[in-house]
Formats: C-alpha cells, structure tokens, sequence
C-alpha cells in the first residue's frame, strides 16, 4: 500500500467532537511515512489541550488495523502550530451544513487578535446579524453566538 | 537538576497548578458560559503542561544516568522500563512529586476565593504568561519555541477574557469593585515573585533557551495597568517591591499547594500506575 492509499484511508478518521470533519479536513493530520518498521502517522493538536486527540490516536490505529497495517507510530509534532487556515475548502462546507460557522478569514488565521474575527452569517438561516455570547464554547475550538434574526444559538469555529 | 530541564519544569509547574484552580470551578461558575469558559482555560493550561512535561521527561531522560535518577520518586510504570532504569514520565512529573519538588510561583496556588479573585489572578497571570511566551518562541531551544509558538495562541484568548471581567467587575457595582479591590489586597504581595528569577531561569535566559522574567515587568506593568485604569481600579504599584517570603520558584510554597496535591495526587499515589 503507497502513502497516496493510506492518506486516503486516513481520510476516514472523524473527529470526535466535530463528526463531520476528518482529520484531513481539519488539517490535523501533517505527513505520512512509510518505513521498514512501519508507517510512521504525523498529527498536530489544533489546541494544547484538545481531549479529541486521544481518540484520534486510536482511530488511526483502528482503521490502519482494520486495513492490515499493525505497525504504526504516531508522532506528535507541535511546529509549525496549527492553525485555523489549514482547514480544507470541503470542511468548511461541511461544518456549516452541520450548524457551525466556519472560519470566516480564510487566511492569516494565525495572526489574527483574539476578537477580530467573527462569523459571516448565521449557519442556520445566514442572516448577518449575529451577537457574541461567549468567546468559549462547547469544545476549544469554538466560540458560542447568537443570530439575531432566527433567535437560535450556534457555534462558530474560531480563527485560530 | 540540569537547570534547563528545571526551568521547563518550572513553565509546566505553573501551568498545571492555575489550570488545575481553574478546574476547580467546573461546574461552579456563576453562569454556564462563564463555568465553560474557565473550564476550556484550565483544559488549555493543562494540555500546555503536558507538552511540557514531556519535553522535560523527554530530556532528562537523555541526560540522566541510569543510577541517579533526576527527581526523587520518578514515574513507576513498568513498561517503562529502559536497560532495567525506569523512565521519568509526564504522569510521574505530575502526579509523583511532592510539594517541594514543584516549582510553581506561590500566586497560581492561591484558593480561588470569590470570582473577582480568580479573575484577577488569571488577569495577572495571563498578561505575563503571554510576555513569556512571545520571548519564548524566539528562544534557541526549538522544541520549547514550538510549544510557546502553539500556547501563545491560547494564551490570547485568556488575556482577552480575564481582561474583560477585570472590567466588568471593576467599573461594575460598589460590590464588585469592592470585591476586586479584596481581591487586589489579596494577590499583590504574590506578583513580585514573578519577575525575581531563579538560577534556572538566569541560565535559560543567558542560553538563549529562555528569558529572564525581570525582563518582563516594564511591559507588564504597562498592558496591566492600562486595563486597571480603564476598571476604575487602582494601578499596580510601579516601584519594584520586595519579593514575599516564601519562593515557589524554589519549591518553598504556601500551605495551599500540599491540599492542591492531595487532591490531584490521590489516584496515583492509593493505586501506583493506575490506568484507565
């Protein structure tokens, strides 16, 4: 099996919290290597303290088993950080049709000040008339607004 | 000690200790979004931790020989086993080491005390925390400026929050800026120790690996203190004081610290190597 096959097997490890994105989506999954010892996995955390890392580890492993490769290492790398742009066009189509607002930047994500970034339009009826409830939400990676017009609360998937 | 690894020690010490306080008011918060947002802070300063932990385990375990292990009571699981030594371990770093082996400044262990008090402390800390790691990233040693490179990020989100409650509550009611001014009372005598530095950060800083923390007072006296006059609250005193008695830095801590491990430590230390 070449890298190109197991990069797409990969493609197949949803993230826990946000079940419609993978980690290729996410950009959380770097690089793949093949070696004599195996297949060696390169992740990056999107936050230091992210709990869905843990189980990403071991879909990884899962699906990778479950096609034949026993051997595996998973590295963890931290540099260069990740950040909010990584995230593929394809993802952010499915976040918002799951209800979360994707990234509005769609570059300079890293840069961007805490509060300088908001979402476009309310995922739900894609009104812009959107307020802040609070710049922590359901998982890390999330801020928690409020539309104004539909009334309903829905999660925004901050520039990071 | 190898003093690097001390003062990675050091870095990840403070970061477990505040996260820790933090999590303790997982569900306790005034309001739910507020309880979550202090929940997702303690989540970040812990996983920050961990990253250093695991550098640190990472090169002490490089640099220790197999007959003088580096900490006094290292991890103890057996698949840990390296040439018949046992391997120093995050979980050990953490959950292992008493309350003199922690270098944690004495203001993160402090009790939470009432919201204005958390806040505040949290204010403190993150406006220095974010000094730290923006020097930090630029250091010479690439693993620790990879960890700081990806922490800053976080650490951003922190100063804005904890920013906005010390205005919210001080320019609030006389009850809040009442409470903000206990809570001023309270934390001041523990900043100094922040920017005294201990032999393992002189040398980290003189490598280039990491900064010396009185390097850093100037511009945190600035950022914090430009908030407290837009809370209505009294300035930080400018002039350097004296610093407290005790020195976290050194693993002399307040009485708190030992009940802050009793707690953390529990599992680990009833049933050694526990895992689930």
């Amino acid at each position: 099996m070449n890298k190109e096959n197991i990069i797409s097997i990969l493609g197949e490890v949803m993230d826990p919290e946000i079940p419609v994105l993978s980690i290729t989506d996410l950009g959380i999954l770097r690089e793949v290597e093949l070696s004599e010892n195996g297949v060696i996995v390169h992740i990056t955390p999107t936050y230091s303290g992210c709990p869905a890392m843990d189980a990403i580890q071991q879909g990884i492993r899962k699906i990778l088993a479950k096609n034949g490769i026993e051997r595996v290492k998973i590295n963890q790398v931290l540099s260069p950080a990740w950040t909010s742009d990584w995230m593929s066009p394809a993802g952010k189509e499915k976040l918002e049709a799951f209800g979360i607002a994707p990234p509005a930047l769609t570059a300079g994500c890293a840069l961007a000040e805490a509060g300088n970034d908001e979402p476009d339009h309310c995922p739900l009826c894609r009104s812009k008339n959107v307020e802040l409830i609070s710049r922590f939400g359901s998982t890390s990676c999330k801020a928690l607004y409020r539309c104004l017009d539909c009334r309903e609360p829905f999660d925004y998937f901050k520039c990071h | 000690m190898n003093p690097l690894s001390s003062y990675i020690i050091h870095l990840a010490d403070n970061a477990l200790i505040l996260g820790h306080r933090n999590s303790e008011w997982t569900g306790h918060g005034p309001i739910l979004e507020q309880d979550i947002a202090l929940s997702n802070i303690a989540l970040d300063l812990v996983g920050q931790a961990r990253n250093l932990y695991q550098l640190a385990a990472a090169r002490m375990n490089a640099l220790t020989s197999p007959k003088e292990p580096d900490i006094s009571t290292p991890a103890k699981k057996s698949d840990d086993l390296s040439g018949g030594r046992r391997l120093i371990t995050e979980d050990g770093l953490a959950y292992l080491r008493d309350a003199p082996e922690f270098k944690n400044v004495v203001l993160l262990e402090q009790t939470n005390g009432d919201w204005a008090k958390t806040i505040l402390r949290q204010f403190y800390f993150s406006h220095f925390q974010w000094l730290q790691y923006d020097a930090l990233r630029n250091g010479s040693e690439p693993a620790l400026a990879a960890i700081a490179e990806k922490s800053i990020k976080e650490t951003r989100y922190h100063v804005k929050w904890s920013s906005e409650w010390v205005c919210r509550l001080g320019d609030g009611t006389t009850e809040s800026h009442g409470r903000m001014l206990n809570a001023m009372e309270d934390l001041n005598p523990w900043i100094p120790e922040l920017f005294i530095p201990a032999d393992y950060e002189r040398f980290a800083s003189a490598s280039g690996q990491g900064i010396d923390p009185a390097a850093l007072y100037s511009p945190w006296l600035q950022r914090v203190n430009k908030i407290l006059e837009t809370a209505t609250l009294p300035l930080y005193p400018a002039e350097k004081k004296d610093g407290p008695v005790l020195s976290g830095k050194h693993g002399f801590h307040s009485e708190h610290l030992g009940y802050i491990l009793a707690e953390m430590q529990f599992l680990q230390r009833a049933y050694p190597g526990c895992e689930w």
